[in-house]
């Protein structure tokens, strides 16, 4: 069973619609217990880090998101969802996140020149050896909206970049944790594929 | 970086697709999610609906329509046509829509556009703008109202306004090229470019690849949208990427 975690903050319909094309059979998990039947989580998202952070602790769903990731079942973060997965989001009035992969949430530079939101189709180039990542072309287009992005703290953890007038961390992953900044649910064949790959990984990586 | 998009418009009447020429003398031409099936088969980079129902502006049917294209096309989906309420757009964006199109509404509230904005980022704000040649004035005019009301204010004016409230993307539709399928208004859409930051996409006239290839290349226009190409004859998105690619154009690979 593959579980959408509904804090309030996300396209959820998307994500589900998603997933019940690709025939699986999806359920939106509101609150912590309902983790413990789930064999795979997605965290969507869409919105600012620090309210979105405010949600998560304000319907209780730290510790059953830290428990679930304990017991080794595989999480997918899909934008913002991907972000919260980092120590620290500047966003709003700035947030602590989740601390599952080391790393922090930053605006894009103002010097870049460059629109904010980074919103459209744009490359992941992919690291090659994750198992989400099977029959993916190295250089892969994804639709993605976002303003701020994850600066990863160890190298290791960096799965995929893309370049929006610097490269900056598209895909971070560490063990049974991964997070795309792009939305698979809405980048066609390539998303879908992202999103099987993830309803058929057993988190090993 | 950030790939050139080909949009299909999809004008709408009631829960039919059809097709217009210079905003009247509209045709039949399908169901609209079977057509958005298709184009998101083909290779489209994103779905523009407009609903064009000139006795019924409700919104009801338009959350029909962006519920069951989002059950079969993952891909962006930007909805218009009659939206005045925040209500009704937040309403779609959680159907499924990404992205909100107004037109009218950017004209008489701008406080609109920047609630949108606000609430689900600028990127989610298409603003539709509809325009004429005048030859008696020698300039452009705007309307609204699917081209029925004219509006005092001028192009470059009216986009710095709604830009400066919160707007995301520009659809920059020419009255008179529209339906003619005798290429774009290079001249109008090349000075929306040239007034702003964000994306322009140019709509109105496309009948041929060379279009195209021009309103990008000619007018600097970030995507460009059409119909009536795709509507009739065997043109699609994947042979008009074919074309444009040997250019120098940049499109997203499926």
């Amino acid at each position: 069973m593959i579980a959408i975690l509904d804090y309030g903050f996300g396209n959820v319909k998307s994500v589900w619609n998603a997933l019940d094309a690709l025939g699986e059979d999806p359920y939106l998990a509101a609150e912590g217990k309902e983790l413990d039947q789930a064999t795979h989580l997605i965290i969507p998202g869409v919105g600012s880090y620090d309210v979105a952070m405010a949600e998560l602790q304000a319907r209780d769903l730290f510790e059953p998101v830290a428990c679930y990731v304990r017991s080794g079942r595989p999480l997918l973060g899909i934008c913002l969802g991907m972000q919260l997965l980092g120590d620290y989001g500047e966003e709003g009035k700035g947030a602590r996140g989740l601390g599952l992969i080391p790393g922090q949430i930053l605006s894009f530079p103002d010097s870049s020149g460059l629109d904010v939101p980074h919103a459209g189709w744009n490359t992941a180039r992919l690291r090659s050896g994750h198992p989400v990542f099977s029959g993916l072309p190295e250089h892969s287009d994804f639709y993605f909206v976002h303003s701020y992005r994850f600066v990863c703290a160890e190298p290791e953890h960096v799965w995929g970049t893309t370049d929006y007038g610097e490269d900056f961390c598209s895909v971070v992953g560490s063990q049974n944790v991964l997070g795309v900044q792009f939305h698979p649910e809405k980048s066609q064949k390539k998303g879908l594929r992202l999103l099987e790959n993830f309803c058929e990984w057993d988190g090993k990586c | 970086m950030l790939k050139k998009r080909i949009i299909p418009v999809q004008l709408l009447i009631g829960n039919r697709l059809v097709k217009t020429v210079e905003f009247g003398d509209y045709r039949d031409v399908g169901n609209p999610v079977s057509s958005s099936k298709v184009y998101s088969d083909q290779d489209a980079d994103e779905l523009v609906f407009l609903n064009i129902n000139r006795e019924e502006r409700d919104c009801d049917e338009l959350v029909r329509l962006i519920q069951r294209v989002s059950e079969v096309c993952f891909m962006p989906l930007a909805v218009g046509g009659g939206i005045s309420s925040f209500e009704s757009a937040a309403t779609l964006i959680r159907q499924g829509a990404d992205k909100v199109v107004l037109n009218s509404a950017a004209y008489r509230n701008k406080e609109l556009i920047t609630q949108i904005g606000e609430r689900f980022g600028r990127q989610a704000v298409m603003i539709s703008i509809d325009a004429r040649w005048s030859a008696e004035s020698g300039d452009y005019k705007l309307f609204s109202d699917c081209g029925r009301t004219l509006e005092e204010v001028g192009l470059e004016e009216h986009i710095g306004n709604v830009v400066e409230a919160g707007a995301g993307e520009i659809l920059i539709t020419s009255i008179d090229q529209e339906g003619s399928m005798r290429g774009y208004d290079v001249r109008l859409i090349k000075r929306a470019v040239e007034c702003t930051n964000i994306p322009v996409i140019a709509h109105g006239g496309a009948g041929n690849f060379e279009h195209m290839k021009e309103a990008f290349l000619t007018s600097g226009a970030n995507a460009v949208a059409c119909a009536s190409l795709f509507n009739f004859g065997d043109n699609n998105p994947i042979r008009a990427k074919a074309f444009l690619t040997n250019y120098g154009l940049d499109f997203k690979t499926s």
